[in-house]
């Protein structure tokens, strides 16, 4: 450690010279934090004190610095400083603007500002510049699992890019369900009528492309690697294998219609005039192709009545069916009518409908129908009825609130997508051997966690869909199109675009050692002591990302391009052999250390505040530019992810003195607000389990606690802090203080 | 013409959604309407009437002809526009209401002794006979309306109203004996006659002069 000079930058800018004693505190940097060196600035990120940092950086051979200045989410442009270790102290947000501007609280803000110092300088010495990922990969080519419309645009995409795509397709030909379909619905203006799929273009750029290399009749066999360095095994029907290397990977393996046949209600597979809307595209084309009207399948008569019945096997309440709504099929439906009364008017085509969602631009499709005449009746069909040639569709009329009774020659169902997703991992091996139908991998990752990617709702494949929703569980592969959410062809060529310039980014951030997504671009990465390790397994297990594989003696293998650097193995492990250069046990257990704990008497508890730096800490910020106060007596760590709070968190801060501590962190279940997907979840499930723990230590349980806080709580964050310093102030000092 | 409306609907048959659209004014607006309700949630007549004008499209659209014509709604509307206001698929929808009470009219399947009906019919033929209204003779109708006795019932009850009128010179006696009316006479006749025939060319009806008949 010879080589490192530290220094603490005091700023006196934005009120905070006025507010507090900088003097005092560059004394306590030198004199308590040891910082080898200690100046005050007016204003320390005008260019003059950039400068004048840069100076002693160049002059001095400063390695370390500490800014005590404003949050560490403001000023980063300016207090950029490549090749040093930084840390940060929140004097502005965090002390001044968080606490009022009076004489009684004068002396309580300086402890705050003095302590937040202390942290500061504790972290720093403790924390190593961030070198990178050094088991980096340099593949750059995207591997595209299905030739649909999603996987053909994410093809052209990334070619167009200057990005080399292997494009896998199970089947013999290119297009999958795009391809089948006789109009689509309209993308661009006026949004009126049906407008040709340009399938037949798509397919031919794709083949004629000199970046994409096209494989038809293949599977994948086998992924293993990581971002930059997959190999990838495909295997051709004919019985030819090869293995590519590859960089990214977009599942784009769309989706499979909902079967008729498991509507007998609403007559699917009872009569040949009761057909799913795939059928009638199929009807519709080889019509055209003839130059005919559609004809009733059960006997080639003439068509003059049709009946689309809405969320047919969707939306379902009973459990026995889909229970989401597709979205496309309202549109699809609109468009399908259009087919009948484009050719002849007089034809009666009626959409029974119990909600009519047509996203986008749909409004003016639907209005577009209206004009030509298509009836749209609200309503929820109860029975449809082969009568010969003809059909009885019966309906509740939800608007005439009365039963009524419609006659048609075909019966269009529009039934619903369920996605192509593989094997849903988080089903037990056993379970899945009993299977009638046993799911196959689509991508078989050699993965410890599973061969597939997890599924999120509904069997849809993963996607962090609330906040980012290109993103999945498994770093550098992407999930697009209808196997991720339902979508139309429009939504599903967006989403192959957006999926494939995320898995760009992914292939370069591998390449250079960084982070993906959401700490894009970080360049810590896990370092693991081995010889410490008791192979516990849970780091394999619990990692959101599934980044850990096991090896032969069941030691952890830390694949560091999978890893998105959230630091749940960190907070799992219960030896403490993880750790990040700039982040780990000892950095913020030096910042624990740090905090000045006044005595028991002195009136003056201590509360640890460990918030999420994605949501809770920004919150907390938000809150002091708002000047919403609350309690001098909380001290706040911000860390990565609550995944990522290690338990000797918890003891060093109680046996330190420490009053109460607070965890903040992200909203957690179905609707998760975690960045880390898992990480806030991992938490709450670690913290049940400390209850019993303060028991053992005599100490009253609500001595921690935590809480849910979205981004959105500035408002709610000092309530809760002040609440809790209330509560604490009520069951009393710790008893543990003045041992450490 | 009760055989006008045999006619039409042998002409329709299934298919009042159409009629409408060829016959009513403002008729081809109907299949626009998406079904909100905020026409529905708008009117000052609230839950009062037999079918908001949501129900009233709903029914043109499944056929329920006899229903819809002879429903009191169209009659009741009070033209505040406030239905025609807030739709958000800007449906003429105070304008649809009365094109339907004029058809239902035309038709002869408005409901009988509808008070606006009888008052409307009465104010045409007031008004249209020289041009101007004749105050008088018109309240005097309307209250009459439904027999002498009745009449006179409500003459009395509103007997201090029609002093003080009579005294601000508001009403003047001798209109029940001497018409005023305006400059042509004719010339208004023979407008309203043209009016007629261009409507019922428009519309294919067989020319008929309007008001004076039931």
């Amino acid at each position: 450690m010879a080589d490192i000079k530290t220094a603490a930058y005091v700023c006196k800018g934005c009120g905070i010279g006025e507010r507090v004693d900088t003097a005092q505190m560059a004394k306590v940097a030198t004199k308590e934090g040891k910082m080898h060196l200690a100046r005050e600035h007016d204003f320390l990120c005008s260019a003059a004190g950039v400068q004048s940092i840069r100076e002693d950086i160049d002059k001095e051979g400063v390695t370390h610095v500490v800014i005590a200045a404003c949050s560490r989410r403001a000023k980063t442009e300016a207090f950029d400083f490549p090749g040093i270790a930084l840390a940060r102290a929140n004097i502005r947000e965090g002390v001044i603007w968080a606490r009022p501007d009076t004489e009684e609280a004068r002396e309580t803000t300086q402890e705050m500002a003095d302590d937040y110092l202390r942290m500061g300088c504790g972290e720093l010495k403790k924390m190593k510049l961030a070198q990178g990922n050094p088991q980096t990969g340099h593949a750059k080519r995207l591997l595209v699992v299905g030739g649909g419309i999603s996987g053909l645009t994410a093809a052209l995409e990334a070619s167009r890019t200057g990005y080399q795509v292997v494009l896998v397709e199970k089947s013999a030909r290119l297009g999958g369900w795009a391809a089948e379909i006789y109009r689509r619905m309209p993308f661009r203006e006026p949004y009126a009528e049906p407008q040709d799929t340009g399938m037949d273009e798509l397919i031919r750029e794709v083949s004629g492309d000199a970046n994409i290399k096209v494989i038809t009749n293949a599977v994948i066999a086998k992924t293993d690697g990581a971002p930059g360095q997959f190999k990838v095994e495909i295997s051709v029907e004919s019985g030819a294998s090869l293995t590519e290397e590859i960089g990214a990977i977009i599942q784009a393996t769309g989706f499979s219609t909902y079967d008729i046949a498991k509507l007998p209600e609403l007559g699917g597979g009872k009569s040949p005039n009761v057909i799913d809307q795939a059928t009638l595209e199929r009807l519709a084309k080889e019509a055209a192709g003839k130059g005919q009207p559609i004809r009733r399948p059960s006997d080639g008569g003439e068509v003059k009545s049709v009946v689309f019945v809405q969320c047919a096997g969707q939306r379902d309440e009973t459990g026995k069916h889909l229970s989401y709504c597709s979205g496309f099929c309202c549109g699809a439906s609109i468009k399908q009518a259009m087919y009948f009364k484009d050719v002849y008017p007089a034809v009666d085509t009626a959409i029974i409908y119990d909600d009519l969602r047509v996203p986008g631009n749909g409004e003016d499709f639907y209005r577009s129908a209206q004009n030509k005449g298509v009836t749209f009746t609200k309503g929820k069909v109860t029975s449809v009825e082969a009568r010969g040639d003809a059909c009885e569709v019966r309906f509740r009329d939800l608007i005439l609130d009365e039963d009524a009774l419609a006659a048609a020659d075909l019966v269009v169902l529009a039934t619903g997508q369920v996605p192509n997703s593989g094997v849903n991992i988080d089903i037990p091996a056993e379970e899945t051997e009993k299977m009638e139908v046993k799911p196959v991998s689509i991508l078989n990752l050699a993965y410890r966690q599973g061969k597939d990617m997890p599924q999120l709702a509904h069997g849809f494949t993963d996607s962090h869909f609330i906040c980012f929703p290109y993103e999945t569980r498994r770093t550098g592969i992407y999930s697009a199109g209808p196997v991720r959410r339902p979508m139309d062809m429009a939504q599903a060529s967006e989403d192959a675009t957006g999926a494939t310039l995320k898995a760009i980014q992914a292939m370069e951030n591998a390449e250079l050692g960084r982070a993906a997504h959401p700490r894009s671009g970080d360049l810590s990465y896990p370092i693991v002591q081995l010889d410490g390790c008791t192979q516990c397994k849970r780091c394999t297990v619990e990692c959101p990302f599934g980044a850990i594989d096991e090896d032969e003696k069941t030691y952890p293998v830390f694949n560091e391009s999978r890893c998105r650097r959230c630091g749940t193995c960190m907070g799992a492990c219960p030896v403490r052999v993880i750790s990040f250069e700039n982040y780990s046990c000892d950095t913020v257990g030096a910042q624990i250390k740090a905090v000045d704990v006044p005595d028991e008497f002195s009136e003056k508890p201590r509360i640890l505040v460990l918030a999420c730096e994605n949501d809770a800490y920004p919150a907390i910020d938000m809150a002091g530019m708002q000047k919403n106060c609350y309690s001098a007596f909380v001290r706040v760590i911000p860390v990565r992810c609550l995944g990522s709070v290690n338990t000797i968190w918890i003891t060093d801060a109680l046996s330190a003195g420490f009053d109460g501590i607070m965890m903040l962190g992200c909203k957690h279940g179905d609707d998760y607000q975690c960045h880390f997907v898992k990480g806030s979840e991992l938490a709450s499930v670690r913290m049940s389990k400390i209850d019993d723990t303060l028991k053992q230590l005599s100490l009253e349980v609500d001595r921690v606690i935590s809480h849910e806080v979205a981004i959105t709580d500035m408002g709610r964050v000092p309530q809760l802090i002040n609440d809790y310093a209330a509560k604490i102030n009520e069951i009393g000092m710790s008893p543990l203080k003045g041992f450490a | 013409m009760g055989d006008m409306n045999q006619q039409m609907l042998e002409k329709y048959r299934n298919n009042f959604l159409h009629e409408v659209e060829e016959k009513v004014d403002d008729g081809h607006w109907v299949k626009m309407c998406m079904q909100c309700g905020v026409c529905a949630g708008s009117c000052t007549f609230g839950p009062d009437w037999e079918h908001t004008p949501q129900k009233i499209f709903m029914m043109i659209r499944a056929g329920k002809r006899e229903e819809v014509l002879s429903s009191h709604s169209m009659w009741l509307c009070t033209s505040c526009y406030n239905c025609m206001v807030r739709c958000p698929r800007k449906l003429p929808i105070t304008h649809i209401m009365h094109g339907l009470a004029s058809y239902a009219h035309r038709l002869n399947l408005a409901p009988k002794n509808q008070p606006t009906r009888d008052f409307s019919l009465i104010f045409w033929d007031n008004c249209t006979r020289t041009g101007r209204v004749n105050e008088l003779r018109m309240t005097i109708s309307v209250y009459f309306r439904e027999g002498f006795v009745s009449g006179i019932k409500k003459m009395w009850t509103l007997r201090n109203i029609g002093r003080g009128l009579f005294f601000a010179k508001r009403l003047n006696p001798m209109e029940l004996f001497v018409n005023h009316g305006c400059k042509d006479k004719d010339g208004l006749r023979r407008a309203l006659k043209k009016a007629d025939e261009i409507e019922a060319r428009r519309r294919g009806y067989a020319v008929q002069p309007r008001g004076y008949s039931t």
